[in-house]
C-alpha cells in the first residue's frame, strides 16, 4: 500500500544528494552509499521524496509501489 | 491418465526408466554418451501430451532448479509459455562456482540429455531460439558443438541451439549476468527489481534453466513424474548432482537422492571419537580421514561442525534452519589438521576479488572483510578486526544488485562460528592447523577490465 | 528613424543575450564536470551542485532563445527562422551561424533527452548527453565568427574567462579519468589499498 524508497545499486555512484535532501530516511554508509529505511514513505515526506529521487544525479532513487 | 508421458517399463535390454540411483550419469562411468548410446538408452524424445501435458507432469514430479537456487521449474516453464514474444531459453551451464564440477561433467557425459532439456524447455516457452552457456573450455566447447551438429543432422531438433561461451568468474552463472552476457555485452548481474523471466532486451524475456534442471526435464518427460519422486524425499523429490571434496583431498561428482546422509556422502563416522590431537575441535573421523567442519553449498553456502553436519541429510528442509543450504550441491569435508579460519580467508579474498565492481557497498565492503578475514587467520588479530567485521557484514547485506554480498556473508558468518576454538587459539598466537596447504580450491588471478568479463 | 532604433536594440539585445548565455553555457558544463566527478563548491551541498547544472541549463535555454529570437527578428540582418536550427541556411555569415545552429541543435538535444531522462535506456542518455562537449565549443566559435564584439574589450575578456574555466575543468576530468579504475578492478583496488594500511599497523 505505502510507497518505499528503492536504490538501484549499479546506477548509484553515490553522489550523497539523497541523503542531503532526505535524511529522515536516507543516510550514508562509511562509503558515501545512501542506506535507505526500508519503511513506506510518511505522509508527510511524500514530497521530500519525490525532490530526493528527482535530484539524484544518477536517477538510482526510485519510490516504488511495494508488492 | 492415458495422456500421461509415462512410458511402461519395457524389458531390461531395450532400455527403460534408468534403474537405482544412475539416472543421469550412465553406468560406464565418466565415458562421454554419444547420440546412438543415449537413443539406445533412453530413445528418442518424446512429448506425446504436448507442452500442457509435460507442465503437468512437471508440476507433478516437483522438480526444482538445480542451479543452487531450487526455483520450481514448473511455474518457470508456466511464465514462459505465457511470456509474448517467445522467450529465449537458455541453458545455464557456466559454473561459476570453482568448487563445483557437476555441470562441466554433466555436459561431457550425457550433452544429449541437457539438449533434449533443452528442446523440451523451448517447447513449453514456444520458442526456436536455445542458447547453451558453457564455460570457456576448448574440448567441451568442440565435444558439445559436434553433439549439436549431430542432432541438426538427424533433424532431431525443432528449435536451433547456439553456444556461447561464458567468462572464468565466480558471478558469471549468475542468471542476470548470463543474461547480460547473451545481450552482447560482458557477464555483469544487472539491478532485477521486478521479479519474474529476466529481460534480454525491451520486450524480450528469457527463460533461464541450470543445465543439470533440464537433463531431470528430459527423463521426466520420458519415465514420468511418479518415476522421478521414487526417490529423493516428499518435500524434496529426486536425484541431484554433487560435487563431493573428500578429506583426503579427491574430488568427485556423484549423483545421489535427496536427502542422502551427508555422513555416508563423505565418508563421515555418525559417531563422533575422541577428539583428534592438533584440531581445534573435535573432528569426526571419516574414512578419509579426520574431518573438523563441512562446508555444505558451496562458496555461497556455510560451514557447520563435523559432528553436527554427519546427522545431516541433503536436504533443505534440514539444512536451512540452521543456515546452511543444499545450493549446487558442493559439500567439502576440510580435514581436522587444516586452519578453517586461513581457508575461509583464501575463499573471502576470492569472492571480493571476484565482485563485478559495480555496487558500492559490495567492491567496498567484501574487500575489507576479506582483509579482516586475513587478519583473524593470523596471529594475534588486532580486536578491532572482528568488530570491524561484524559491522562489515551488516552493510553489505541486501545492498547489493546480486545475492553476491549476502552469499559472502553468510559464508564467512558461519566460518565465525564454526571455527570460534580456532579464533581463540589466534588470540594466544597459536593455531590448530599443522598442515599449510590450500584445500578449498580457489583460482589464481584477478580480472581487471571488462574483457575479463567478456 | 525608429526602425533603425528598434533594429540597433534587436542587435544589441542579440549580441547581449549571446553573451550571456555563452557565460551560462560554461557554468553548465564546468558543473557537469563537478557533478559527474562527484567535484564539490565550496559552502555547496552534493544536491546544489546538481540543482545548479540543471536549472543554469535551463536558464541558458531561456537566453538562448531570446538570443535567436531577437536576432530573427532583426531586419537589419537576413536570418530565416529555419537558420536557427538548420546549419548554413542563414544568408548572413552562413559559416558563423552556421555552427551556433549545430551548437543550439545539440543544446535541445541535451535538454529534451534530460527531461525525458527516466524513459530513455542509460545508455542512449550518456550518450546523447557527452554531446555537450561538443556544443559549447561550437558555441565559442560561433561567437567569435559572428560579431566583432569578441575581438576586443569585455566581451573579450568574458570568453578568455569561459574559455580557461572550461579548459581547467576539463583538464581536471581528464587527470581523474586516467587514474580512474576500471569497474573490473575496483574490489582488486579497494584490497590493495585496505591491505596496504593493515600492513603498516
Amino acid at each position: 500500500m505505502g510507497k518505499r524508497l528503492r536504490v538501484d545499486p549499479v546506477a548509484c555512484a553515490g553522489h550523497g544528494a539523497c541523503a542531503e535532501l532526505l535524511p529522515e530516511l536516507i543516510t550514508m554508509d562509511e562509503w558515501g552509499y545512501p542506506i535507505v529505511a526500508d519503511q513506506p514513505v510518511p505522509h508527510g515526506l511524500q514530497r521530500e521524496a519525490r525532490r530526493a529521487v528527482a535530484g539524484c544525479p544518477a536517477l538510482a532513487l526510485a519510490l516504488t509501489r511495494v508488492a | 491418465m492415458t495422456d500421461s508421458l509415462t512410458l511402461p517399463p519395457p524389458a531390461l535390454a531395450a532400455g527403460g526408466p534408468p534403474r537405482g540411483l544412475l539416472r543421469l550419469l550412465p553406468d560406464a562411468g565418466t565415458v562421454p554418451v554419444d547420440l546412438r548410446a543415449h537413443l539406445a538408452m533412453h530413445g528418442p524424445l518424446r512429448a506425446p501430451g504436448g507442452r500442457d501435458s509435460l507442465l503437468r507432469e512437471v508440476a507433478a514430479a516437483g522438480l526444482t532448479g538445480r542451479g543452487g537456487a531450487a526455483f520450481p521449474v514448473a511455474r518457470k516453464l508456466a511464465a514462459a509459455a505465457e511470456a509474448r514474444p517467445a522467450p529465449v531459453v537458455a541453458g545455464n551451464g557456466a559454473e561459476g562456482e570453482p568448487a563445483s564440477s557437476k555441470d562441466r561433467s554433466l555436459l561431457w557425459i550425457a550433452p544429449h540429455l541437457v539438449l533434449d532439456g533443452l528442446q523440451l524447455a523451448a517447447g513449453a516457452a514456444g520458442s526456436r531460439s536455445t542458447v547453451l552457456y558453457v564455460p570457456r573450455n576448448e574440448r567441451l566447447h568442440g565435444r558439445l558443438a559436434g553433439a549439436i551438429a549431430e542432432r541438426a543432422a538427424a533433424g532431431m531438433d525443432a528449435a536451433r541451439v547456439e553456444l556461447v561461451t561464458a567468462p572464468d568468474r565466480f558471478l558469471a552463472g549468475e542468471e542476470s549476468a548470463l543474461v547480460s552476457r547473451l545481450a552482447g555485452g560482458p557477464a555483469l548481474p544487472a539491478y532485477r527489481p521486478v521479479r519474474g523471466l529476466p529481460r534480454l532486451a525491451p520486450g524480450r524475456a528469457a527463460l533461464v534453466q541450470n543445465v543439470e534442471t533440464l537433463a531431470h526435464l528430459a527423463l521426466i518427460a520420458r519415465y514420468g513424474a511418479a518415476w522421478f519422486r521414487s526417490a529423493g524425499t516428499e518435500a524434496e523429490p529426486g536425484t541431484m548432482l554433487a560435487t563431493l571434496h573428500l578429506a583426503d583431498g579427491r574430488t568427485s561428482v556423484v549423483e545421489v537422492p535427496l536427502g542422502a546422509g551427508l555422513a555416508g556422502l563423505l565418508g563421515l563416522d555418525a559417531r563422533p571419537g575422541p577428539a583428534e590431537a592438533g584440531a581445534a575441535g573435535p573432528g569426526v573421523p571419516s574414512a578419509f580421514g579426520p574431518v573438523q567442519a563441512v562446508l555444505v553449498g558451496g562458496y555461497h553456502g556455510a560451514w557447520l561442525p563435523a559432528a553436527e553436519a554427519a546427522a545431516l541429510p541433503l536436504a533443505n528442509a534440514a539444512l536451512r534452519p540452521l543456515g546452511a543450504m543444499v545450493g549446487a550441491g558442493v559439500l567439502a569435508a576440510l580435514p581436522a589438521d587444516r586452519c578453517g579460519l586461513a581457508e575461509t580467508a583464501r575463499v573471502a579474498r576470492y569472492l571480493a576479488l571476484e565482485s563485478a565492481g559495480q555496487c558500492g557497498p559490495c567492491f567496498n565492503g567484501l574487500p575489507r572483510i576479506a582483509a579482516a578475514m586475513e587478519h583473524l587467520a593470523g596471529p594475534r588479530p588486532d580486536p578491532r578486526a572482528r568488530a570491524d567485521l561484524e559491522r562489515w557484514t551488516g552493510l553489505v547485506t541486501g545492498r547489493g544488485a546480486c545475492h553476491h554480498p549476502d552469499g559472502s556473508v553468510r559464508f564467512i558468518r558461519s566460518a565465525l562460528r564454526v571455527f570460534a576454538a580456532e579464533a581463540r587459539l589466534h588470540e594466544q598466537g597459536r593455531c590448530g592447523g599443522t598442515d599449510p596447504r590450500p584445500f578449498l580450491p580457489v583460482p589464481a588471478g584477478a580480472p581487471a577490465t571488462d574483457e575479463d568479463w567478456s | 528613424m525608429t526602425g533603425i532604433t528598434s533594429s540597433t536594440a534587436l542587435w544589441y539585445a542579440s549580441r547581449a543575450t549571446g553573451v550571456v548565455t555563452l557565460l551560462l553555457l560554461t557554468a553548465v558544463v564546468v558543473l557537469g564536470i563537478l557533478v559527474n566527478r562527484q567535484g564539490r563548491l565550496p559552502g555547496l551541498p552534493a544536491f546544489a551542485v546538481t540543482g545548479l547544472h540543471r536549472n543554469i541549463s535551463l536558464l541558458a535555454v531561456a537566453f538562448l532563445a531570446i538570443h535567436v529570437v531577437t536576432a530573427i527578428a532583426d531586419p537589419y540582418v537576413t536570418i530565416g527562422l529555419a537558420a536557427a536550427v538548420l546549419p548554413f541556411a542563414s544568408a548572413y555569415k552562413p559559416l558563423w551561424l552556421g555552427l551556433g545552429a549545430i551548437s543550439l541543435d545539440l543544446v535541445a538535444a541535451l535538454i529534451l533527452t534530460s527531461l525525458a531522462r527516466a524513459r530513455m535506456s542509460r545508455r542512449a542518455w550518456r550518450a546523447i548527453h557527452w554531446f555537450g562537449y561538443a556544443a559549447w565549443p561550437l558555441a565559442v566559435v560561433h561567437s567569435i565568427g559572428s560579431s566583432a564584439d569578441a575581438r576586443n574589450g569585455l566581451v573579450l575578456g568574458v570568453l578568455v574567462a569561459c574559455v580557461l574555466a572550461t579548459a581547467a575543468a576539463v583538464a581536471w576530468r581528464l587527470a581523474h579519468a586516467a587514474r580512474e579504475v576500471p569497474r573490473a578492478g575496483r574490489a582488486a583496488a579497494a584490497l590493495s589499498r585496505v591491505s596496504a594500511r593493515k600492513a603498516g599497523l
